[in-house]
């Protein structure tokens, strides 16, 4: 069996003042996953070491990290590709760190409800199935398949150079739901994509897209949306609309 | 709840290359913007008199001008290649594979060049 050197940044709130990397010689076979190796040492080595995970399938999104400085899910990233290391391991950017490898989402989830990401029906089916075409499903699908990993936050320099900015999966999971012919709440998502912070706080680096590991394109969500913030802003002129 | 937050320097960019690119990409606007200033002078200096613009043509001839002539081409190109990448994703749904658009984009912008070339040379 080989070993890996695995470098992982620690953090205790109540006894560092800082952050400093802690190594790690974890023995692995060809199958191990990073998450894995973060088990083996939390179970074999260092008891102490804080991460969060839970379907190891790349399903749930809680197992996002930085792996020698990109984001990726530590449950679908490979030891064997790293050898001998080191490996680098540290929490994702941009967040604050509560413990170890754990970060505070909390900006991240008061962003999303702002979103409304649920579906506003447009009328009523009343007892009858909301009929949708496979073109009308194509409109958003990618975009629901976001699961909240927050690798594409650590990818944006833009939230990291102002946390105030809506950010990539939240904008993409807004536009799941405007893009749906289903959906009659545009209009109440639409204060959020005009906003300053909003979709004119991208300056298109599409790295969020490249590091999505569902496949989604928040770049290609935020730029579409500028397209419907300009008309948005231009169409109230022609018809003005109440309490705005 | 003590929360640790790492600061952002100055020189994030330099932390992947996928930065390094976007910020060569960004900054080329600058090398642009002196080449635009630079063929503005030329303007100005055509509608003064043919001396002082035989003097702007001379001082373009000079190896350092050149040079960055040809560094504001390589930027520029640059940019051009990266503005039709990202062009399918601001357009909206169009069934159409986003390499279609990128190749399209680029070879559109390719004969442009080549028949203002010829058309300046004829």
């Amino acid at each position: 069996m080989r070993t890996i050197a695995i470098e992982c940044l620690r953090y205790h709130p109540e006894a560092d003042a800082a952050p400093h990397w802690q190594h790690y010689d974890v023995p692995f076979t060809d199958d191990m996953t990073v998450l894995q190796g973060l088990q083996y040492i939390k179970d074999e080595l260092d008891g102490s070491l804080t991460f969060r995970w839970s379907c190891r399938m790349a399903i749930c999104g809680s197992c996002g990290t930085m792996v020698n400085g990109v984001p990726r899910l530590g449950c679908e990233t490979f030891l064997r590709d790293y050898y001998p290391g080191p490996l680098r391991v540290e929490p994702l950017t941009h967040f604050p760190i509560v413990r170890d490898l754990a970060i505070d989402q909390s900006d991240f989830l008061a962003k999303l409800e702002s979103a409304k990401p649920w579906l506003m029906p447009k009328v009523d089916p009343g007892a009858e199935p909301h009929r949708q075409t496979p073109e009308q499903l194509a409109d958003y699908y990618q975009y629901s398949q976001c699961i909240n990993c927050l690798l594409c936050y650590a990818a944006c320099p833009q939230y990291g150079l102002n946390e105030k900015f809506t950010g990539p999966a939240v904008l993409a999971l807004l536009h799941r739901y405007n893009a749906d012919s289903r959906d009659g709440g545009k209009q109440e998502r639409m204060q959020l994509v005009n906003a300053e912070d909003g979709v004119w706080g991208c300056t298109l680096v599409g790295y969020c897209s490249e590091v999505c590991p569902k496949g989604v394109d928040p770049a290609r969500a935020v730029n579409q949306n500028k397209i419907e913030s300009t008309k948005d802003y231009f169409l109230r002129f022609l018809a003005p609309r109440s309490g705005r | 709840m003590k929360a640790y937050r790492r600061p952002v320097t100055a020189w994030w960019w330099r932390r992947n290359p996928y930065y390094v690119w976007y910020m060569v990409r960004e900054a080329s606007c600058v090398v642009l913007t002196i080449y635009a200033l630079t063929l503005l002078v030329g303007v100005a200096r055509l509608t003064q008199s043919e001396v002082r613009y035989e003097d702007w043509l001379e001082r373009l001839s000079r190896p350092w001008v050149i040079a960055y002539h040809v560094l504001a081409f390589v930027l520029v190109a640059y940019h051009a290649w990266t503005w039709f990448k990202i062009m399918p994703k601001t357009l909206p749904r169009v069934p159409v594979p986003d390499k279609a658009i990128v190749v399209a984009g680029v070879t559109a912008i390719g004969i442009c060049s080549v028949l203002l070339l010829w058309a300046a040379r004829a």
